[in-house]
């Protein structure tokens, strides 16, 4: 796929928003209008007064200010109720399987990286998909089909101790060794590393230039999540053809002393997100840009006593202009009765959500993205084109 | 009948690579006159060689010198990895600091993760039964798992739930309800309060157990019935099927292969039974197999690994007064790997994991900055001893012989090729200043080859 230039048909892009560790949804969006959620959050709870509030039944979590003026805009969808059968309370576990949107076996292929084979299966774009921070996801992997992870975009280069052509010589013996045979190697893991040289290389040519091109008057935080996102909108409005991006944002894993951990994250959270989508506003690069907000799992419906342990039925986030916001699914009922083990019972297969974005948004199948087929969110996403 | 009692240097080479942090061939060559099997023995019995004295790094780095900074703990600890004579020990605390993986991220308080790593290197190579058992009293642990939150009627399940998922047995080899009740069994397992840290610093904490705080009352866990404490639930799970072969997987995950061999891997097992749980009889049936023997070159090394071969390689850091060592730590951090902060209670993912455009560009960065300048003594040492091969080299001879110093490291065909294409028709002469560039420029190429990125 060639480079689009942002000026006449813009093609749309995703930015998946991981928040590692479980994030407790019952304190992101709170069910305050039911009197349940203060028997079960005694320590752990949020006094109503304090919440953005909803409606008169949900108030976000009061560090959300930027998501609570997106939700005002129509730009935020609120999926309550997210998970799959047979909750796993593992991180890696559950991670996985949002990551590879496999619930049953482990396979090490990412749902993204499925997307980005389709919007490039000719492999002609490195940069069709871009991880920001530390790591590739396993949610971008797929054997054979490049992404790219990026630490720092300004330092991003290849034998830099050289110069001249001493390091012409040493760029052209490593592009030669790392280049793919024209049989498969019988060796996989020496495949695989050759294919990831061959695409960095390729990956700082297309990217060396892209922070000499940015200026911008968005001041970001200092914070990794912030810097993630700051260079996501590098990229992005560098117009460079990527269409898959990926940050993350850990440490929501509170067993002990939430209430402090959880603002401070979600306070990082909010103006992060509120910072980015401001800087494309002004690049006038916003429209074709969704940004999915995940979690591993939800937390346990009864606190205790300082914390919350691992849960199932979580939530997540859909933000765009082209999201036509509100609260999509039912929030899972409170009631003893019908909770699963301690835990709130999801509503919502997350494979619903990637259905709908699948569909809706990239015009692809989902079916084989998702390896099933799965009701969509009806009009949660306004087509690009 | 002969027997020899030397050994095949490639064989000595790949031993070196896994048990200790890889040698340069003038390091190997003395070895290989050595028996195998005694090898092994001088890896395994620790006890025969003294600890590095890591205290004259501070007396040299007052600057750093900072029991209150865990970048501290690191840089000792990589100057430990370069320096040891007990490599083995080091490597050993590197493993199961992945498989208990504990961040400062977290627990904040340096001196705890300092004794948490003392811990893991201390009880590393012992008995499995006594690790497990240490490790579910360490202050660090108890603190990232939140053991100390765990209380009679309010339990948090964090630590018993991991212990039996990711430190003993395993995910699908236990219950929900196992999880509870190892919960239950740990409550009141808890760390003395720290005294504040101001305005003296920190201080570290200590396990302490809390009677009025523990759940006596009767527990099932795993087909067992009792009024269990927390040292009974280690001693059940110790005594577990999944436990043994978990447990050999980790070895063979570590020292063997990135994929798991059922064979192998009961086979250990069964050691792990049949001598009580000792790890080092596990290590010394491990590393005597045919399947350790013959798993060259089949592991993607890990950031750490890697760091520290290069400089074994190069000769830095041997003076604790060398100035810089922070700068190991930095660039396994950017390669995906700070040690004393794993990104989560699952550690780092390993394997082909460790490869992605950005770990990769760093690693071969790295190397190819610290291996092709001949200023540094090691390098300086490998030129001499490739000099002292030949009178002269062909481009062939050449790439062999920086092949064979690296520590007998081969190359795919492909690699050679291009190597070879790139240096054309030489004649290197040992002595000349144009020698010592042929050689630093091989040492570059094969330090940023696909093949230096496994072991």
């Amino acid at each position: 796929m060639t480079p689009t230039n942002g000026n006449t048909i813009k093609d749309p892009v995703i930015v998946v928003l991981q928040l590692s560790g479980g994030n407790d949804f019952m304190n992101t969006v709170v069910p305050y209008g039911e009197p349940l959620y203060y028997d079960f959050r005694k320590t752990v709870g949020i006094p109503e007064t304090d919440l953005l509030h909803l409606d008169s039944q949900y108030g976000l979590h009061p560090a959300l200010t930027s998501f609570k003026e997106i939700y005002d805009q129509g730009n935020l969808a609120i999926i309550a109720g997210v998970g799959y059968p047979n909750p796993d309370r593992s991180h890696f576990r559950s991670m996985d399987i949002w990551h590879t949107a496999e619930p049953t076996n482990v396979i090490p292929e990412g749902w993204l990286g499925r997307i980005i084979r389709e919007l490039d299966p000719q492999k002609q774009n490195v940069c069709t998909g871009i991880s920001f921070g530390q790591g590739l996801p396993r949610a971008m992997y797929l054997s054979g089909t490049p992404a790219l992870s990026v630490r720092d975009l300004e330092s991003y280069g290849l034998l830099t101790s050289m110069s001249g052509r001493r390091q012409r010589r040493a760029i052209n013996v490593f592009t030669r060794m790392y280049a793919p045979e024209e049989f498969a190697e019988a060796n996989m893991t020496l495949g695989h590393i050759g294919q990831t040289g061959v695409d960095a290389l390729a990956g700082v040519d297309m990217l060396k230039p892209v922070p000499a091109q940015y200026s911008s008057s968005v001041e970001y935080a200092d914070d990794q999540l912030a810097q993630s996102l700051r260079g996501i909108a590098q990229v992005h409005t560098a117009n460079i053809g990527t269409r898959v991006f990926y940050a993350e944002l850990g440490g929501f894993d509170t067993h002990g002393a939430q209430m402090g951990t959880q603002t401070g994250l979600l306070r990082q959270l909010s103006r992060a997100v509120s910072d980015f989508f401001a800087d494309l506003r002004e690049h006038n690069a916003s429209e074709e840009v969704v940004m999915l907000v995940f979690t591993e799992f939800g937390r346990r419906v009864r606190d205790n006593g300082n914390g919350t342990d691992h849960g199932s039925g979580g939530g997540a986030f859909l933000i765009g202009e082209r999201v036509n916001g509100g609260m999509y699914a039912e929030y899972p009922s409170l009631d003893p009765a019908n909770q699963l083990s301690g835990d709130l019972h999801y509503n919502n297969d997350f494979r619903s959500i990637y259905s709908t974005i699948i569909d809706d948004w990239f015009h692809m199948q989902p079916e084989p993205i998702v390896n099933g087929s799965f009701e969509r969110f009806q009009g949660m996403i306004s087509p690009l084109n | 009948m002969t027997t020899s009692t030397r050994t095949d240097i490639d064989l000595v080479a790949h031993l070196m690579r896994r048990a200790a942090f890889g040698l340069p061939a003038w390091q190997l060559e003395p070895l290989a006159e050595l028996r195998y099997e005694d090898l092994v023995e001088d890896l395994l019995h620790v006890e025969r060689h003294e600890r590095p004295e890591e205290d004259l790094l501070a007396r040299f780095h007052l600057e750093h010198a900072n029991e209150e900074d865990y970048w501290w703990t690191n840089k000792k600890w990589f100057y430990r990895m370069i320096n040891t004579r007990r490599p083995l020990e080091e490597k050993v605390a590197l493993m199961w600091h992945n498989r208990f993986a504990t961040a400062a991220s977290k627990v904040t308080n340096p001196l705890m993760m300092r004794n948490h790593l003392e811990m893991l290197r201390d009880k590393g190579l012992g008995n499995f039964h006594v690790l497990l058992a240490e490790l579910s009293r360490d202050p660090a642990m108890i603190y990232w798992l939140d053991q100390q939150t765990n209380h009679h009627g309010a339990i948090n399940e964090n630590y018993g739930r991991e212990l039996l998922e990711l430190f003993s047995m395993g995910r699908g080899n236990y219950t929900e309800d196992d999880v509870q009740a190892a919960a239950h069994a740990f409550t009141g397992w808890t760390i003395k309060q720290t005294i504040p840290r101001y305005p003296n610093g920190w201080y570290e904490s200590g396990y302490v157990f809390r009677p009025d705080d523990h759940a006596y009352a009767e527990k099932s866990f795993l087909g067992e019935s009792g009024n269990f404490n927390g040292s009974d639930v280690v001693d059940i799970v110790v005594q577990q099927p999944a436990t043994a072969r978990y447990v050999a997987a980790t070895l063979y995950g570590y020292f063997v292969a990135d994929d798991p061999d059922d064979e192998a891997i009961d086979a250990l097992a069964r050691v792990y039974f049949d001598s009580g749980y000792e790890l080092t009889e596990m290590l010394r049936a491990l590393f005597n197999s045919h399947y350790f023997k013959n798993a060259r070159f089949n592991r993607v090394r890990s950031p750490v690994e890697l760091v520290v071969n290069t400089i074994t390689l190069n000769g830095q850091h041997r003076d604790p007064y060398e100035f810089g060592i922070r700068y190991l730590v930095n660039a396994s951090q950017a390669m995906g790997q700070e040690p004393l902060n794993p990104p989560t209670v699952e550690g780092w993912h390993s394997g082909r994991e460790w490869i992605d455009s950005s770990f990769l560009i760093e690693r071969v960065n790295f190397a190819v900055e610290r291996l092709g300048d001949d200023g540094h003594p090691g390098v300086r040492n490998m030129i001499d001893h490739v000099g002292e091969m030949r009178p002269s080299f062909t481009a062939e001879q050449l790439l062999d012989a920086c092949l064979y110093e690296l520590g007998c490291w081969k190359l795919e065909d492909k690699s050679r090729r291009v190597i070879l294409d790139d240096a054309g028709e030489i004649n290197a002469t040992p002595g000349n200043e144009s020698f010592d560039k042929a050689v630093t420029r091989m040492f570059e190429y094969v330090a940023s080859s696909r093949e230096f990125q496994m072991a």
